[in-house]
């Protein structure tokens, strides 16, 4: 085996690779041949670290100390400093205030307020390389649960845990398991959902990219949990590095024997293939990923027979988001009581987060569930860029609530945010300052709804195509108050009367838009005044100015 | 995605000639599996740039579908295209994460560049424009996708500077 | 079976397990509109109509919602009541407006809906994505934009029929019912039967306009209109003045045709019976000197279109006989005209037919054997319905009438032509007389009646057991056919109705048209059947004059020339073959 003096990880996840971490790594590799340190120092690339903001990323090991925002041409001095004369090259250290710059990993606040579980590999290991996952503690759960456990006891431990589903609906993930390990039938599967279309969510995608066998590992327990022997990934095809990355692990798995007959001897035997989508936000709902996977439309199916009964081509299923099954291999490795140390009473274990918009960590963390919006933004998060004024955070994505300032205290879990009217959905954040409109941004919520809308049933496909109009009118400066009450009704209606949560979750973003910043929507109708200056006619003039004049 | 209506007439128009042999090996290749569809139409339009009539009929003849299925399939979904596309396709993220972040200006930048709006192609074939959901990639948001890779960080600049890659 | 016991708006009802709550609310008295639904062929719940509270967070769709013990059902609460309004609110957003000159004024089941709710106001005016109407096919017309996509045409023609000739493109508020690629109707799979007509809810989808034609013919002084009525519409053109499905009003339809200023008002159950006698000889010589077996009737065009279109390979097994109707329009333009010495040119031939493909059928260019185009239009019972309305004319006060000879006179054979199995019944009437030399003890052969999708019987001809099989509904032919082509058919002679019922459910028949409709029509057929005098095609004295003055014998050179026909092998995607290449 050999032996480095030093690692250099370069965070390729993508939005690191958008920044150019490439040619970082390669200048790196280079430069270490040059001066004939590659046989010491090994550059690995690996997932994202969740710092986007500040890519790309380069942690040294031994120390953990982290560089941002690395060009190609810092790569010379960083190897000349660091690495020959072990002195920190200051200028490219994190710096989480003006004065204080940041060392190493363990000290930096971004990192110490949040617990990496299902991130723990993420920027740590070479996704490309199984060997790194199992050093890193990969496959010994699904080997403890395959020796160790019988498949009613898997169950119980996932139920034990409290784990709840981390696409948006936050179903019991042990309940889930039990129902489909109960109903009748020879033939399983296990689906992962990975169709991650809704906007601000990228956590599956980089959990793919920078750890894709903790997936198959999750995947492979729940088979043996309830009885299934296929597995499939549903990924959106947009995703084009998660999908290289896990078919190559798959085919990594194949080859060591930890996917497809009599994995470790115990006479269990299970495959996982990868599907691809083809652009459809509608396909993440689980019934109309079904259909998808089946060949046709995704259209959403009706709900009773629930896919535990009734799923993937008739048969029980069990489908669950990605993060869902990143999460079983530590519980079933340290168990539901190490899990319930994190997170709160009805919401345990970890939540990851996405960070999006006027905030000045954008990335990805992890932490406990409980903490609240008001820790997450000014805290991990770093406040708002600019010191501009926090107006609205939305959390759970497109289809999630709108919270005001007033609500900055709520905890982030499953049932104190539904209790305000908004979800915790998939984890995506997503920060406003003061110099947006609401309105405007209504506007493209409800874009997003039209466009996205299957089209099956009636008060979806044409409620979202008129709250469109609707919000539309009334960004421009033509709406009656008539509209604001059609737009209401509307929206109570639709979150009742569609067939499938797409369409009940639309108007959400609308309804906690009207309640907590009615004045904005009213000073558009009734003014023809937009307050931050946003809004505009069709014909792209300002129509629709601070002072309330129009052109 | 959006079909003109009135596609097909009595009289024929002059169309591609298309390898028939290798979409058939691309339906063979998958014909066991269940759910075989989407995975061919992918391939198929991988391999032939776009789904022209041909193509999905004889994907349709090749796994035993009508063709009212093939094309209403293939019409649900934003990333298959029964049009032939521009040369490169822009895919530009219309979602809330890009838009608070400045997609606006980018997009506007984008359509005075090209001259065109969503949907429609570049005069010279080139570039065909779309708007679509998140891509995904929010953490450098606002950004847009040009056939397989993804651009961040755009601003009026620098996205009219990443058109220059593909001239 | 077990049993759920539970409470609709407090009422308490028990049902067997699995029942929908829609069901379920029936039994307890509550009625609970829906839109999309239709029993048997379309359950999915998507219109969101007939939504109710369950108790469950969001409200449930009682169409194909299963009710659970112990469940409270609320029909009726003010969120239900408004999620119900809003939804057709919105369907009207999307609808024209123009009711009073659409074809389905006073029996649009939108209309009826929005006056159940009591719906005053649409409050969400907005885009209307502007679809051309496409009435390129000669039987069919479609109009997009009051297309509420309900899908039901699609559940037909798809799962019914096996056609698939239209389906859901696009997506959200794009999305548009068609056949694929945007193509006209005339250009697809297409097979015109019109069961898509019978079951969409509002005036999406209608037959071709033949009226007027027919309005102005009737007004040329220069023109000699002959009039022919197929066997099924007798017991359904009541249905349209308010009459009970299955009424028979032949003697009545004879006399309003008359009315109309028809100057000749004769019967296709003339050719349905000189059918038998071309077709059962047919059989007799395929039987005997070693033809294509099995044969399979050939008097449907929708039927006809479909094994053109789909199983080319066997449409040597057709019978080459014309449906009734064209031979009727062949001989009416040659023996008719000559025997009444009026210049065939004079004669405009009009057919009623419960049949939308009837119309497909009289344009084909093959249909001119008479050296003019055989017949001239066809009309369906509803124009026939729309007619008498327009003239004023009331079915209750007209004295019954006879039919005009030549081609007046038939049989009960004839008249059964009109339900499932009825050409087969009148065939094996006629061909065990003419085989065994012997006659019938019962002309009735039960075996093959019936709504079951494919009825199997034999017959004993005199030691030699001819085994037979019935299908209706293109998807029970696929059936059918798919063990023909396999060389796993033990059948000697298949009759195949493209309508599900027979032609009483043809796509031309008053809407609306379910099972218990068929039913009543069909017995209507039988009692038909039994009042007439002859019940065997080969006893009518004017088939027999017809064979003696004009025709010679069945299956003579005369036949051949008039009453046989060929076929048309056409692409699997589309009417031509587009490439043989490609898709064949």
């Amino acid at each position: 085996m050999h032996f480095y003096r030093a690692h250099v990880l370069v965070c390729a996840g993508t939005n690191c690779s958008l920044r150019g971490s490439r040619a970082v790594r390669e200048r790196l590799a280079g430069e270490l041949a040059r001066r004939g340190l590659d046989g010491e120092i090994k550059v690995v690339e690996t997932g994202c670290f969740g710092l986007c903001e500040q890519g790309p990323t380069v942690v040294v090991y031994p120390e953990g100390v982290l560089y941002c925002r690395v060009t190609p041409d810092d790569v010379p001095e960083l190897v000349e400093e660091h690495l020959l004369k072990g002195r920190r090259l200051e200028r490219l250290l994190y710096r989480e205030t003006a004065a204080k710059a940041v060392q190493t990993v363990p000290q930096m606040d971004f990192f110490q307020g949040q617990v990496r579980v299902v991130l723990r590999r993420c920027g740590v290991i070479d996704p490309d390389s199984v060997e790194e996952y199992i050093a890193h503690g990969g496959y010994q759960a699904l080997g403890k649960a395959l020796t160790q456990m019988k498949p009613a006891e898997v169950v119980e431990e996932i139920k034990a845990s409290g784990l709840r589903g981390r696409g948006g609906a936050g179903f019991p993930t042990g309940l889930k398991w039990e129902f489909a390990s109960k109903a009748k039938g020879d033939v399983k599967y296990i689906v992962c959902n990975a169709d991650e279309g809704e906007p601000g969510t990228f956590k599956d995608r980089l959990i793919l990219e920078g750890d894709p066998h903790a997936i198959l590992e999750g995947m492979a327990i729940a088979g043996y949990a309830v009885g299934a022997r296929k597995g499939y990934v549903y990924i959106r095809g947009e995703y084009g590095l998660s999908i290289q990355r896990l078919e190559r692990a798959i085919l990594q798995a194949r080859e060591l024997g930890l996917l497809g007959e009599d994995i470790f001897g115990s006479g269990f035997g299970f495959d996982v293939e990868v599907r691809v989508g083809a652009g459809a936000y509608v396909c993440g709902e689980e019934t109309a990923l079904f259909e998808s996977l089946e060949g046709g439309r995704g259209e959403p199916r009706l709900k009773p027979p629930y896919p535990t009964e009734v799923g993937l081509f008739g048969k029980p299923t069990v489908i669950n988001n990605v993060e869902t099954l990143a999460n079983v291999p530590p519980i079933i490795q340290n168990g539901p009581k190490w899990f319930r140390q994190f997170g709160t009473e009805r919401c345990p274990g970890t939540k990851v987060f996405t960070l999006t918009g006027d905030i000045v960590n954008e990335g990805l963390i992890e932490v406990p569930m409980g903490i609240t919006l008001r820790e997450v933004i000014f805290g991990i998060g770093g406040g708002i860029p600019g010191g501009r004024g926090f107006k609205m955070a939305q959390t759970g994505g497109t289809s999630g609530g709108c919270l005001p300032v007033q609500l900055l205290d709520v905890p982030m879990d499953y049932d104190e945010l539904a209790k305000v009217g908004a979800a915790l959905g998939s984890g995506a954040l997503l920060v406003m300052d003061d110099t947006h409109c609401i309105v405007d941004i209504a506007r493209v919520f409800a874009r997003f709804f039209e466009h996205e809308s299957c089209g099956k049933c009636v008060p979806c496909r044409e409620g979202t195509m008129r709250i469109h109009e609707i919000v539309c009118r009334i960004a421009t400066g033509e709406a009656t108050p008539k509209d604001l009450d059609n737009l209401e009704a509307l929206a109570r209606t639709m979150a009742l009367a569609c067939l499938c949560p797409l369409g009940q979750a639309a108007p959400v973003p609308v309804m906690t838009t009207l309640k907590y910043f009615r004045d904005e929507y009213e000073a558009h109708i009734y003014e023809k005044r937009c307050p931050t200056g946003t809004c505009r006619t069709l014909a792209g003039r300002p129509a629709l100015t601070a002072a309330g004049k129009g052109v | 995605m959006l079909i003109p209506m009135g596609g097909e007439r009595m009289t024929d128009k002059a169309k591609p000639v298309l390898d028939l042999g290798r979409i058939d090996e691309i339906v063979s290749r998958h014909k066991g599996r269940e759910g075989a569809l989407l995975p061919v139409l992918r391939e198929v339009q991988d391999f032939v740039g776009y789904l022209p009539r041909e193509a999905l009929e004889r994907v349709a003849l090749g796994l035993g579908l009508s063709l009212s299925k093939v094309y209403g399939v293939a019409t649900f979904y934003t990333l298959f295209y029964t049009e032939p596309k521009g040369r490169h396709v822009i895919r530009v993220c219309e979602s809330a994460p890009c838009h608070v972040q400045g997609a606006r200006e980018v997009v506007e930048a984008l359509q005075k560049e090209l001259g065109v709006s969503f949907g429609e192609t570049t005069p010279d074939g080139r570039f065909t424009l779309e708007l679509v959901s998140c891509l995904g990639v929010c953490g450098v948001a606002p950004a847009i996708m040009v056939d397989d890779r993804v651009y961040g960080n755009l601003t009026p600049e620098t996205v009219v500077a990443v058109l220059q890659e593909y001239r | 079976m077990a049993t759920v016991k539970l409470t609709i708006d407090g009422i308490p009802v028990e049902v067997e397990a699995g029942t929908t709550i829609l069901k379920a609310a029936e039994k307890a008295g509550v009625h609970i509109p829906t839109l999309c639904y239709l029993e048997g062929i379309h359950e999915v719940g998507a219109c969101r109509v007939c939504v109710v509270d369950t108790g469950a967070k969001a409200l449930q769709a009682a169409c194909v919602t299963p009710v659970a013990e112990g469940m409270k059902v609320l029909t009726n609460t003010p969120a239900v009541r408004k999620a119900r309004r809003m939804t057709v609110e919105l369907i009207l957003s999307n609808h024209p407006t123009e009711c009073t000159t659409c074809v389905r004024n006073l029996n649009c089941e939108l209309q009826t809906l929005a006056e159940s709710l009591n719906i005053r106001s649409s409050r969400f005016a907005g885009e209307r994505p502007e679809w051309p109407v496409d009435d390129s096919s000669h039987s069919i017309v479609r109009d997009p934009s009051k297309c509420i996509l309900c899908r039901r045409c699609v559940s037909v023609c798809e799962k019914v029929q096996g056609v698939k000739a239209i389906g859901p493109l696009n997506r959200g508020f794009q999305t548009v019912i068609g056949p694929a690629f945007g193509d006209d109707m005339a250009s697809s799979v297409c097979v015109n039967c019109g069961q898509c007509v019978l079951v969409c809810p509002v005036g999406a989808l209608y037959e071709k306009d033949g009226i007027q034609k027919v309005w102005a013919a009737l007004a040329d002084p220069s023109k000699h209109v002959v009039v022919q009525t197929a066997p099924a519409t007798r017991v359904a053109l009541g249905e349209t003045q308010g009459m009970e499905p299955g009424s028979i009003v032949t003697g009545k339809m004879v006399a309003g045709l008359r009315r109309l200023g028809f100057d000749a008002v004769m019967d296709t159950d003339f050719t349905a019976d000189l059918t038998i006698m071309e077709e059962g000889h047919e059989l007799i010589e395929r039987l005997t000197k070693g033809g294509v077996l099995p044969m399979i009737t050939s008097c449907s065009p929708g039927w006809i279109k479909f094994i053109e279109h789909f199983y080319p390979d066997l449409l040597p097994n057709l019978s080459t006989c014309k449906s009734p109707q064209q031979m009727f329009g062949a001989l009416a333009k040659t023996f008719y005209a000559e025997k009444k010495g009026i210049d065939p040119a004079d004669i405009f031939s009009v057919s009623i037919m419960p049949c939308t493909a009837k119309k497909f059928e009289c344009e084909r260019p093959e249909m001119r054997d008479s050296g003019y185009k055989d017949v001239d239009v066809v009309l369906t019972t509803r124009e026939l319905g729309r007619m008498f309305k327009e003239a004023g004319i009331v079915l209750d006060s007209l004295p019954d009438d006879d039919y005009d000879p030549p081609m007046g006179l038939s049989t009960g054979a004839a008249v059964i032509f009109g339900a499932t199995g009825g050409v087969m019944e009148a065939a094996l009437r006629t061909a065990y007389e003419v085989v065994t030399g012997e006659p019938l003890a019962d002309v009735n052969f039960k075996t093959v009646r019936g709504l079951e999708g494919v009825k199997e019987a034999s017959v004993n001809l005199k030691g030699t057991e001819v085994r037979v099989a019935v299908a209706h509904g293109l998807s029970n032919a696929r059936k059918v056919l798919d063990r023909v082509r396999a060389g796993d058919a033990p059948w000697h002679f298949i009759e195949i109705m493209c309508c599900p019922g027979g032609c009483i459910g043809g796509g031309g028949q008053p809407i609306p048209t379910d099972t218990e409709v068929r039913q009543k029509r069909i017995a209507g057929i039988y009692t038909a059947d039994e009042r007439l005098a002859i019940r065997k095609s080969h006893e009518n004295p004017a088939i027999q004059a017809i064979y003696k003055e004009f025709l010679g014998k069945p299956l003579g050179h005369k036949s051949h020339e008039l009453l046989h026909t060929k076929y048309t092998p056409r692409g699997r995607y589309a009417i031509h073959y587009r490439d043989k290449k490609v898709a064949d």
